[in-house]
């Protein structure tokens, strides 16, 4: 998910090519749901508005883009400004202020996140499969071993062996710092 | 470092607030901190080139039938369905900007 390739996608969108816009929602989609929903706490609801309106603006305003390695800080600030909005018309502005880490932390950690989410892609699909079924969309060790046809209770060594290819996929040299206690990985 | 709020170090390295945790727990919860937002809200946002072509006709409606504007003014959703388009959010969602544009 680095800057050229969202320039890239964002070209290819402005050229209508087949394809091309679906893969900037499929890109986008959590982020955005992310910050609506994690960064600025909206009812589901709330937070599907906004989702659609930011893909609407985007979709209608891509070629205002100037720079369009800026798309992903676009997007942020597009999510943030309807969101606040949101919150602004229904009054609950304060939720703003009372978030305990504020908007700007939530999204750099969310920025973090999406590195790590594109270095999903470098890892085999049995992989990918079995981090993205646990970890976003929170299903169970018996959902997993069902869906993928695995013994349950092979799930928690195959999502630890993966969580440790992905580690390497990020930080190749993590290897030898693996298993040491109050030392994070520099993800992003 | 007690009773000083943790910012950030001279290197610039943010100082976590939950430093003890190894490199899979924090991958851990960068992946969780990123859900998958319904299927349905994908599908509809993946919508909006097929839509936008359909907005094109009425847009172009409202413009010239005043009768279909105060339609869409009254309720912009049956407008839509009376049109043979389904008021998806994210139908709405662009009508809605174009209208305010």
């Amino acid at each position: 998910m680095d800057a050229a390739s969202d320039a890239a996608l964002v070209a290819r969108c402005l050229a209508n090519e087949q394809g091309a816009w679906d893969a900037l929602v499929d890109r986008y989609a959590r982020y955005v749901y992310a910050i609506a929903a994690r960064v600025y706490r909206l009812e589901p609801s709330d937070a599907e508005d906004v989702f659609q309106d930011v893909f609407a603006r985007v979709f209608e305003r891509l070629e205002t883009l100037r720079d369009a390695d800026a798309l992903r800080p676009w997007i942020a600030q597009t999510t943030r400004r309807c969101a606040v909005d949101t919150l602004r018309r229904s009054g609950r502005e304060t939720v703003v202020d009372a978030l305990p880490d504020g908007p700007d932390e939530g999204l750099a950690e969310l920025d973090e996140a999406m590195t790590v989410h594109a270095a999903l892609g470098g890892l085999p699909p049995d992989c990918r499969e079995i981090l993205d079924r646990f970890f976003t969309r929170d299903e169970s060790y018996r959902t997993i071993g069902t869906e993928l046809d695995l013994p349950a209770g092979t799930i928690a060594s195959r999502i630890a062996r993966c969580l440790a290819r992905l580690r390497d996929v990020l930080q190749p040299d993590a290897v030898s710092r693996a298993g040491k206690k109050a030392d994070r990985p520099r993800v992003g | 470092m007690r009773g000083r709020k943790p910012t950030a170090r001279a290197s610039g390295e943010k100082v976590k607030k939950t430093p003890m945790t190894t490199p899979e727990e924090r991958i851990a919860e960068l992946l969780r901190a990123l859900p998958a937002p319904p299927q349905g809200w994908l599908e509809a946002a993946k919508e909006l080139p097929t839509a936008r072509r359909e907005l094109d006709t009425i847009v172009e409606r409202i413009e010239r039938d005043e009768r279909f504007r105060e339609l869409v003014r009254a309720d912009l959703e049956e407008a839509l369905r009376a049109e043979g388009v389904e008021p998806t959010p994210a139908v709405v969602a662009l009508l809605r900007r174009r209208l305010d544009a």
